[in-house]
């Protein structure tokens, strides 16, 4: 499939995915900000807009989803700040429109593509799944997106592209957690190929049927189920495709707590805490954890590609 | 020092106590209301850690103030100040010890094995268990009786809340994952109460402001 190159992010495209009014929320339609973006997102989640999203029966849990209202006000997005809320609290100021994602390295089609060029081919797919992060506690999330591996065939990586590498934004006058050197910005992550390639890998672009709110890594983030929360890069601005494998941000900051792969696995613990167990975020004060299964309760799906390797050294 | 000449006005120190007491039992009491729902307000999304993370906070913070009792009684000439450190300390203790006790109870369940475990393997808690081992002692002699048994002994005994503060931030700085701004903090703040204490205590006897009550 073609993909569209880049356009100046300024000159208004059509949406063509989803009725424009139901993309965006009325005001910004009427006020013809709609431009280039596909995200109606205002500074709150009130403003999201509905999405189109069919529920793949193929990818659905028995757990119970967490409330909309847990997803939004307890995360990690360290680039608004390192404390549970801070980012439901501070991302306000964050504009994830217009926005476009610059690809390179190893395809045959790289460019800057806004985010309509990258979404508009994609059926957008909602899929339950379960988050773990690697703090212990988990979450059972709504996403809506589609499988990165349709959007990387449509770049053409060429024999080389080995990995793929992603990384945030960097915007320190939207996102004040950047102001101060807690990470090394910009946030960087990364896949092996046969892991961006993997069915359960998607980037999402919204949860519970809305747009994301800037919080949870609008307007497009990565979701990798079976792996610790860090992998989920969010606020995509650009997939670089590699021969080598990157240097990703957690893992440079302490490499033996924070491993490349960070797949989920109750035997391998953090250096510091036990990845046995987990608490599930919602649950009462009395809830006992629950324990971690291995990838994340994925293994099926996924534990082949790892066949042979030493998960206690490739953690 | 004027105010050293009526030192134990006793209805300006159940002032100071009252007052001292309601300071410290807030954040508790806000926690409380929190873990019950009172009113409508809730320990968010993780109940388990807003409740052990906030319990260990201002154990931690109440047992610096504690320490920064003394510098501060002598920097202001108001060594009334110094009778507030018992219930100060007594406050640091309580929350840490609730901390202990919801990390015990709530968090692991009373799972002997793991609290072993990690006690054992995990050196943010052996800092942070260590450290609540050592204040046990100074609250148990805590109380008038005490001090009087135990005569200088008493002093000696209670330079323990220096190790057991310097622990307690350790404990904390060991078990953030990138952000040490606040135990940071905390650590400088320990550092510049020990670098005060230490370079007043060299200076020799009998000079001014080294009044006794401030030790």
């Amino acid at each position: 499939m073609p993909v569209k190159k880049t356009r100046p992010p300024s000159l208004p495209l059509p949406s063509e995915i989803t009725p424009a009014a139901r993309f965006f929320g009325r005001r910004e339609f009427l006020a013809g900000l709609a431009a280039a973006g596909v995200v109606g997102l205002g500074p709150d989640a009130a403003q999201a807009a509905a999405l189109k999203a069919t529920k793949n029966p193929r990818y659905t849990l028995k757990d119970k989803p967490n409330s909309f209202e847990d997803i939004t006000t307890y995360n990690n997005f360290y680039e608004f700040g390192t404390g549970k809320s801070d980012p439901s609290e501070r991302s306000g100021g964050f504009k994830p429109q217009p926005w476009s994602v610059t690809v390179s390295g190893e395809v045959e089609r790289p460019g800057r593509y806004t985010l309509e060029d990258i979404l508009k081919p994609h059926a957008l797919e909602e899929r339950l799944y379960r988050m773990r992060c690697v703090e212990a506690w988990s979450m059972v999330i709504p996403w809506v997106g589609f499988p990165l591996a349709d959007l990387v065939k449509r770049f053409a990586p060429t024999s080389r592209a080995r990995y793929v590498v992603f990384k945030t934004v960097l915007r320190p006058a939207e996102m004040p957690g950047q102001r101060f050197p807690v990470l090394d910005w910009p946030y960087v992550e990364g896949l092996r190929m046969d892991e961006a390639m993997h069915p359960l890998t998607i980037l999402a672009v919204g949860l519970y049927g809305q747009t994301l709110p800037n919080q949870n890594g609008a307007p497009l983030r990565l979701v990798v189920p079976w792996k610790y929360g860090f992998k989920g890069i969010k606020s995509i601005v650009e997939i670089q495709f590699t021969e080598k494998q990157p240097a990703t941000t957690w893992n440079l900051m302490a490499p033996r707590e924070y491993g490349f792969f960070a797949n989920v696995n109750p035997e391998v613990d953090h250096p510091r805490w036990s990845q046995a167990q987990e608490r599930r975020i919602g649950a009462s004060l009395f809830a006992a954890k629950q324990p971690t299964l291995p990838f994340n309760g994925y293994a099926e799906q996924v534990a082949s590609l790892y066949r042979g390797m030493d998960l206690r050294r490739f953690y | 020092m004027r105010a050293a000449a009526r030192p134990g006005a006793p209805s300006r120190l159940r002032f100071d106590k009252t007052i001292a007491f309601v300071l410290c039992a807030l954040p508790l009491a806000w926690l409380t209301a929190r873990a019950f729902d009172v009113a409508g307000f809730t320990l968010g999304p993780n109940p388990v850690e807003a409740l052990i993370h906030g319990l260990g906070s201002w154990g931690l913070r109440l047992l610096l103030i504690t320490l920064c009792v003394r510098p501060v009684a002598v920097l202001l000439r108001q060594p009334r100040l110094m009778r507030l450190r018992r219930l100060l300390g007594l406050f640091a203790f309580t929350y840490l010890a609730l901390h202990f006790l919801a990390w015990l109870g709530i968090d692991q369940s009373f799972d002997a094995r793991n609290v072993v475990t990690d006690i054992a393997k995990r050196p943010y808690v052996t800092v942070g268990f260590a450290a609540l081992l050592l204040l046990i002692p100074l609250a148990v002699t805590s109380t008038d009786g005490w001090m009087r048994r135990l005569g200088r002994r008493w002093q000696m005994l209670h330079r323990l809340i220096y190790p057991a503060a310097l622990l307690g931030c350790l404990h904390f700085l060991w078990l953030v994952k990138a952000d040490w701004r606040e135990p940071a903090l905390y650590i400088a703040i320990f550092a510049t109460l020990m670098a005060w204490r230490w370079r007043r205590d060299r200076r020799p006897a009998g000079r001014p402001g080294t009044a006794t009550a401030a030790r």
